[in-house]
């Protein structure tokens, strides 16, 4: 795999996951359980795809087939969509909604960390941006794990639930392939041990204040997004999300 | 118009000579355009009708952020996603806004909600409507914004202080709701697919009356009126409201190409004015009794979100509960 091939597929890793969880907060769009949450949901969401449109732009560029980044969005099937199994996973309940949200914004967190000492400048330009964005986000999702986790017994039960049936998502956060490394070494990327480490060292640390019990370090994990292999989900969320543009493929302008 | 008939309690206006001195006192300050503060002492019917004007557009606010939730996840391109996203966030902003400045009347934001939910408490009658194509989201931000920003414009000058200042803040983010709204189906119709053209006629078709609907009925069938225009809760009539929003509106119509499904809707050279048709009156109060098409869909959602997520709002409760004895063990 040559650096433009695995940039490539890097960016459109790092649009695809904040596309499609940004989605997925669009979809509880008054639904919120408070008023506060609405606006918050909604901020992340927007933040999200502000981001997702940013990589997307930059990947556009260097694909340069006369797609532009609204093409790469919402006219690439499923099997071309490089997000993180975790991003496209229902929202179910509130403890689901943020505990997806919290093991995403930990690996975002760190992964943009890095990012913004990248040799790449429009990376690093990017990821600077959505560090302060990512920040706030991380914040957040931590106090909501911690809430429910030190709350009340509803509240743990259901955390600790939503702890357990996101687990097997986890591994693919911190699990590098070929791009991953090739990215890395090209000092492009973060350094794929250290993320994992940071992954682990900031999820334990939050669990354990929340009085959850993390999943086995051994767990099996479900793995594929990176690579086009996604869950059932991943098709619904595109049959919604790209309606307009498959249903009027003559429409240049919206 | 975010409010339609508010109940003020008056059947006819006081006289000066009727009122007792703190209401004479509280009279003349309105008169002399001083804004009403909460410390202020204020009529009774004066704090209940603002309570529920102010709620009224706080769950218009709230209840309004569903029938664009239901694009936000088909916005066809990512300009027009981040754009609505926005749209809608400001809207839960501007329901928190309104909320706040409604509990600076001893009103509480739960128990609010609560009528709401139980059907008791209106929301603005246009978001039982459904949005049914996605030039819906513009025509809802030209149409709706566009008429509750004639009324809210008004609404800056209101005689209580909070909802004024209210008023002020949440009228600068709709009019830029309102022209990305027009540029929606503006850059539609002047470079779309004849599908898109007709998605907007569309759209407009569906929306026309009842955004003429917002303003409410005329003002010789609003015995409420009258008194709040004296307590310049109000300040201009329906029906002069609803005529501003029409002369506005349909040359911009006019502009877009697209007509409005009213056959008498002509200028008026002697009045200056547009003419228009009889609003259906009869779809106004069967919408506003709970009979719209989206009426019960909505509260269920409203209701479904808030009863769903008590245990979401406990947990915090619980947990800032424990860190508080924490802190006072430490």
């Amino acid at each position: 795999m040559t650096q433009t091939e695995a940039l490539k597929e890097y960016l459109l890793r790092l649009a695809d996951s904040d596309m499609i969880l940004g989605q997925r907060l669009c979809e509880l769009c008054g639904k919120a359980p408070a008023l506060e949450e609405e606006m918050a949901l909604m901020n992340v969401a927007l933040d999200l795809v502000g981001q997702a449109r940013n990589w997307y732009e930059y990947a556009a560029e260097l694909i340069d087939d006369g797609r532009d980044a609204d093409k790469l969005a919402f006219r690439r099937d499923a099997h071309e969509y490089r997000n993180l199994l975790m991003t496209e996973q229902p929202n179910e309940d509130y403890a689901v909604t943020m505990g997806r949200q919290f093991f995403f914004d930990v690996y975002h967190y760190f992964t943009l960390k890095s990012l913004t000492e990248s040799s790449d400048e429009r990376i690093a330009g990017i990821a600077a941006k959505a560090l302060k964005e990512v920040t706030y986000h991380l914040r957040r999702s931590s106090e909501w794990v911690k809430r429910f986790g030190d709350g009340t017994e509803e509240s743990h039960r259901r955390m600790q639930d939503a702890v357990d049936i996101l687990w097997r998502f986890t591994g693919e956060l911190i699990t590098p392939d070929d791009t991953d490394r090739v990215m890395a070494e090209a000092g492009i990327g973060p350094d794929t041990d250290q993320l994992a480490k940071d992954w682990r060292g900031m999820v334990n640390e939050v669990l354990t204040q929340a009085t959850l019990t993390p999943g086995a370090e051994d767990a099996w994990m479900y793995m594929g997004g990176k690579h086009g292999e996604h869950t059932e989900h991943l098709g619904f969320i595109l049959a919604e999300m790209q309606f307009l543009q498959r249903a009027y493929p003559d429409a240049t302008t919206w | 118009m975010y409010a339609q008939l508010v109940e003020t309690g008056a059947k006819r206006l006081k006289t000066k000579e009727e009122m007792s001195p703190e209401e004479r006192d509280f009279q003349e300050k309105v008169d002399a355009e001083t804004k009403i503060e909460p410390k202020n002492w204020m009529p009774e019917g004066y704090r209940k009708t603002l309570i529920r004007q102010i709620s009224q557009h706080a769950h218009s606010e709230v209840v309004g952020m569903l029938p664009e939730g239901n694009w936000v996840t088909r916005a066809p391109t990512l300009k027009r996603k981040l754009q609505l996203m926005a749209k809608i966030q400001d809207e839960a902003g501007h329901g928190l806004y309104l909320y706040s400045a409604m509990e600076t009347l001893g009103a509480d934001r739960d128990e609010e909600i609560e009528k709401l939910h139980q059907g008791k408490a209106k929301y603005s009658s246009i978001f039982n409507y459904p949005t049914l194509n996605w030039a819906d989201m513009g025509a809802v931000g030209w149409l709706v914004d566009g008429a509750a920003i004639v009324n809210q414009v008004v609404l800056q000058r209101t005689s209580y202080g909070p909802y004024s200042r209210a008023m002020i803040r949440i009228c600068k983010e709709e009019s830029f709701h309102q022209r990305q709204g027009y540029q929606i189906l503006l850059d539609m119709m002047r470079e779309g697919t004849e599908e898109q053209k007709a998605m907007v006629q569309d759209a407009i078709n569906r929306l026309w009356w009842p955004a003429l609907m917002m303003f409410g009925p005329h003002d010789d069938e609003s015995p409420n009126s009258q008194q709040s225009m004296a307590w310049k809760i109000k300040r201009k009539s329906n029906d002069e409201l609803r005529q501003m929003f029409i002369d506005q509106t349909v040359p911009q119509l006019e502009f877009l190409g697209c007509t409005a499904p009213d056959p008498d809707l002509k200028w008026n050279e002697e009045t200056g004015h547009y003419d228009f048709g009889e609003i259906n009156w009869q779809e106004f109060y069967d919408v506003l009794k709970g009979n719209g098409p989206c009426n019960r869909e909505r509260i269920k959602t409203r209701k479904n979100a808030i009863d769903e997520g008590a245990w979401v709002r406990e947990a915090a409760v619980a947990y800032a509960e424990k860190q508080k004895q924490r802190a006072q063990a430490a």
